[in-house]
């Protein structure tokens, strides 16, 4: 009864209470899942779901901030996972002694030549040639510079997979690996988002998501730059390993604890870095102009603001976010599996966390991103717990068990992700915690 | 000849069968657009649902000892048919009728239609696991040869009984349809509200109503996609999903919210990635006697390796978005 | 009893009122016209009357009984038909289908109606097979009063029917909807050719504000010199 008339006195509707209530709620089922699930379980689950945070983040630049419609979160990811092996994975001696050097730098000079011509021909009417010819000619451009890239290509690809393997990594520190990852992030999405910005939202959907599907190809079926479905494992970390606290002598449950938490130490500090940027951009003359775009393209335009060029920025550091991330859960867990990568569990689950935190608000993202995350990991055995009764129910009743309890169970975490999200998105369409829109005086 | 055959067998009868799943599954996308203004994604995975309902209902009618001379999968496909479109309207009311009451922008419904994707795709995996299934496990997959051997090939035109019933049956929804959009009132009435929907509504049309037909149709079509994508390939729970991209690049190159742009787009980007994956050189072989001593023609000359063939959709979108936005027949604009 | 009576009307768009009070009366044998400055509630009366916003205050009667807030596939069948001003025709339909589609809410036969529209616009006979989106701005608003009066009305409702067209037109246009009003249609418009509108109107209302500032006849608002001085330019 008293915690009742307690509820009421808290005003919810104020947004600083509601962040203090629901952050404390989160951290009483961090405790509690913590409690069940042990340290090293725990450990694993924060820093998993920090690095989702991060992603989160970047995405909440773009949708939120923005109102940049992106669906190749999952692509970016990868590309920032790829790029952490490339940097921090060990040296491969192999390919190094080997001729692939030499032919992958025949295939970047043939790329470039590509690029040449390809650039030439859309230039090409400064020397006269207009209309259908130009056309044409741009067409036969993209047409031979494939196929000089293909031909050179295709050779070095099937020789450094026959030979080496594939090319290996630098052997650098992680951490360079997820600047780099942030790097080529941001060079993919300044070409996306040249191409694509313009669009109408779905469009933009389905162009980005197509994007995301060619980066999966590429990654996936590109064995000599990252093993593919073979998979790059394990990567280094740029703490002590599991194993290293294990040489000193560590029991090997503590172990996991130590080196889990170390990471989430270090990451935890990264975080805060970006959160802090992030969170002073949104308050700042940077943030209100970009809002204002987003509430009102037109207006804005009109005003004599570069509207896609600000919107190309936005898109630009959200991915740099979301490839950081990408490297970073990479490094953690250890292996980069292009065939791991769903829309599901990467993109639409980004999402969810954005909108159901609260788009545009980074306090909302940051606690929809453990929200949902833990729900999403606590989900499984949940599920298995209510079938294994069920199961023991309905052969009790003589109806026999449910088959293939672990891999359905497993799917329940889909189910309840679309649960949560069109719930979300009929009660509360601007998310736990809304954005605070601070009037000017 | 054989070279001839070999292409008709590879290309024309192979994209025909791809591109009527996409134009089927288009249609569906583009009407939706058309009458609700958003990019319905959950669209795969109604049709991986019609999928499903249709292999129930064949394997009850298998249990059932009914033997039929076409395969139980198309003999099932009206009930099926019927069951995907209740559940469409039910999603409808459940997921997407709230929202557009509410005034939910489009981008919203857009989200809401990713919500319903993870839902059906967490229940499809479910109730069916994640396994593969075959229509063709209790019945044989009938195949007839064309023979050649009259015009000088010595290899057959094979075609199986599915692809051929899958093109009549694609043939005849698209003459169904496209007799109820022109001929029928609420046909045109939906052609009118995709147009103007202001106007429709002030016309006294019931939009409700047209809104109620669409997606009846659209959850007829999808579960028809679907299940011919499980015939021609295996059942499975993400089976559509993986065709979603193609399904949107073919409304688009159509010009969203224009049935006819739909079925062109379909067949389209189905011809373009068959094409685009075929080996020319089992086809230009012959000119190897053509070429001077020591040069040939190299064993793959594909323009694209299989495994980038759904780039190949994507490629087309993107080219369609930037030169046509509109798609080559002139779409919706808002 | 009037056809339509509108009492002392108040609505608009979310909570901010555009009209604070218009009262129109209308019987069916007459041509109503509502002039006034921008912004004044002209056109959102019309749209107020066809349930296309949100009235909060006063009553509309229409054949006796209240229709504030019926929405148009309620109003149609009534007999209450409007034409918008802009994007009033479906473009990719052709002319018959756009006919057709104004009689949507009709069970009965509508070949007669059919017949008498183009009786009334020969020039749409000839398009019919036409998309209504190649005919010229004239041959639209021809297109757009047949479709509202596919569904026999005794009301028709027109915005700015003569918005953006050649004076030509302006003129064809009005003798039309004369001769509409003749066959037993009741009118009522909003126009910025005011002079020239009420010079044919049998009813004239001019709103300012959301309310009415003068009302009478077509001819006494003419002659009415606060009238001609503040809204018929001089």
């Amino acid at each position: 009864m008293s915690g009742e008339a307690q509820a009421k006195r808290i005003d919810l509707a104020n947004p600083t209470v509601r962040a203090i209530v629901l952050f404390s709620a989160m951290f009483v089922l961090i405790l509690a899942v913590g409690f069940v699930q042990g340290a090293a379980n725990s450990g694993l689950l924060l820093t998993q779901a920090l690095a989702y945070a991060l992603i989160a983040l970047g995405l909440n630049i773009q949708w939120g901030y923005g109102g940049l419609f992106n669906f190749a979160v999952m692509g970016f990811m990868m590309v920032g996972g790829a790029s952490v092996v490339f940097v921090s994975f060990p040296v491969n001696a192999l390919f190094w002694d080997s001729e692939g050097p030499v032919m992958l730098g025949r295939a970047l000079l043939a790329f470039l030549a590509g690029v040449l011509l390809v650039w030439g021909a859309r230039h090409s009417h400064r020397l006269g040639v207009r209309g259908g010819w130009k056309t044409a000619l741009l067409v036969l451009a993209w047409f031979i510079a494939y196929v000089v890239y293909r031909s050179q290509i295709d050779p070095a690809a099937a020789y450094i997979e026959s030979t080496a393997g594939f090319v290996g990594g630098l052997g650098l520190n992680p951490i360079l690996g997820w600047l780099f990852g942030g790097l080529v992030a941001a060079v993919i999405a300044y070409i996306v988002g040249r191409i694509s910005l313009g669009l109408r939202t779905d469009y933009l959907a389905i162009a980005t998501i197509g994007i995301s599907e060619i980066i999966r190809a590429l990654l996936k079926n590109m064995d000599w730059l990252t093993r593919g479905t073979m998979t790059a494992s394990p990567m280094p970390w740029p703490v002590n390993l599991p194993q290293d606290y294990q040489a000193q002598g560590i029991p090997i449950s503590e172990s996991f604890v130590y080196a889990r938490f170390g990471f989430f130490a270090l990451l935890l500090a990264i975080f805060i870095v970006v959160f802090f940027f992030v969170q002073r951009a949104y308050g700042g003359p940077w943030g209100r102009m970009m809002r204002a775009i987003r509430d009102n393209h037109i207006a804005a335009g009109s005003m004599g603001k570069n509207v896609t060029g600000r919107q190309l920025e936005l898109f630009v550091f959200g991915s740099v976010l979301i490839g950081m991330g990408g490297a970073i859960l990479v490094t953690f867990n250890q292996i980069f599996d292009p065939a791991g990568y769903q829309p599901i569990n990467h993109t639409f689950m980004i999402w969810v966390m954005v909108i159901v935190g609260g788009a545009g608000n980074n306090w909302g993202v940051l606690l929809g991103a453990v929200l949902i995350y833990i729900v999403w990991i606590i989900s499984d055995p949940l599920a298995q717990a209510i079938f294994l009764n069920l199961s023991s129910w309905s052969q009790s009743l003589g109806w026999g068990a449910i088959p293939e309890i672990d891999s359905r169970a497993l799917q329940m975490r889909v189910f309840v992700l679309g649960i949560i999200i069109t719930v979300a998105l009929r009660y509360a369409p601007r998310g736990l915690l809304p954005e605070v829109v601070k009037r000017e005086v | 000849m054989d070279e001839l055959v070999f292409f008709i067998n590879r290309v024309l009868i192979s994209g025909t069968v791809l591109g009527s799943i996409y134009a089927l599954g288009a249609i569906g996308v583009t009407l939706i657009f058309g009458i609700l203004r958003f990019a319905h994604f959950a669209h795969g995975d109604m049709m991986t649902m019609g999928a499903f309902i249709a292999f129930l209902l064949a394997s009850v009618c298998t249990a059932l000892g009914i033997v039929t001379p076409i395969p139980s999968g198309f003999l099932v496909l009206p009930v099926a048919m019927a069951i995907t479109a209740v559940i469409a309207l039910g999603l409808d009311k459940g997921f997407y009728a709230p929202l557009r009451k509410r005034g939910a922008k489009p981008v919203t419904l857009l989200i809401a239609s990713i919500g319903v994707t993870l839902i059906l795709q967490g229940l499809l995996r479910l109730i069916f696991g994640s396994g593969t299934r075959s229509f063709y496990q209790s019945e044989p997959k009938e195949i007839f040869r064309i023979d050649m051997s009259a015009l000088g090939g010595s290899r057959p035109i094979t075609i199986t009984e599915p692809q051929v019933l899958m093109i009549v049956v694609t043939a005849l929804l698209v003459l169904g349809l496209h007799f109820f959009l022109t001929r029928s009132r609420l046909g045109k009435a939906m052609r009118a509200m995709a147009d103007n929907a202001d106007l429709a509504q002030v016309s006294g049309i019931n939009t409700a109503l047209v809104v109620r037909v669409t997606w009846i149709v659209a959850g007829a079509l999808a579960c028809v996609a679907g299940t011919m994508l499980a015939l021609d390939v295996a059942l499975m729970p993400d089976l559509a999903f993986n065709i979603i991209l193609p399904i949107f690049a073919a409304a688009i190159v159509g010009g969203l919210g224009h049935v006819y742009g739909a079925i062109v787009g379909g067949f389209l980007i189905a011809f373009a990635e068959t094409l685009s994956v075929f080996n020319w050189t089992s086809v230009l072989r012959p000119l190897n006697d053509l070429l001077p001593e020591g040069m040939a023609l190299p064993a793959n000359l594909a323009l694209v390796p299989t495994e980038y063939k759904l780039t190949v959709a994507f490629v087309i979108l993107v080219i369609t978005l930037l030169a046509r936005p509109t798609g080559i027949f002139k779409g919706a604009s808002s | 009893m009037a056809l339509i009576e509108l009492k002392h009307v108040v609505g608009g768009y979310s909570s901010v009122p555009i009209l604070n009070g218009v009262d129109i009366a209308i019987e069916q044998s007459d041509i109503g016209v509502i002039v006034g400055p921008n912004g004044a509630g002209k056109s959102t009366t019309l749209k107020a009357i066809f349930g296309l916003l949100k009235v909060t205050g006063g009553t509309i009667e229409f054949g006796g009984e209240n229709i504030a807030n019926s929405l148009p596939d309620k109003l149609v069948p009534k007999g209450l038909s409007f034409v918008p001003q802009e994007k009033n025709v479906f473009t990719s339909l052709s002319v018959e289908e756009n006919l057709e589609m104004g009689a949507f809410t009709r069970k009965d036969d509508y070949a007669q109606t059919m017949a008498w529209v183009y009786e009334m616009f020969p020039v749409l006979a000839e398009k019919r097979r036409q998309p209504a989106g190649e005919l010229s701005g004239g041959q639209r608003q021809m297109v757009a009063m047949g479709r509202a009066l596919m569904s026999k009305p005794s009301l028709l409702m027109l915005d700015e029917p003569s918005a953006g067209l050649s004076p030509r037109y302006v003129i064809e246009i009005f003798e039309t909807i004369v001769r509409v009003n003749k066959e037993g249609v009741g009118i009522l418009m909003v126009e910025q050719n005011a002079r020239q509108a009420l010079a044919f109107a049998s009813k004239g209302f001019v709103l300012a504000s959301g309310r009415n500032r003068f009302t009478g006849t077509g001819a006494e608002l003419i002659a009415d010199p606060e009238v001609a001085k503040s809204f018929l330019g001089g």
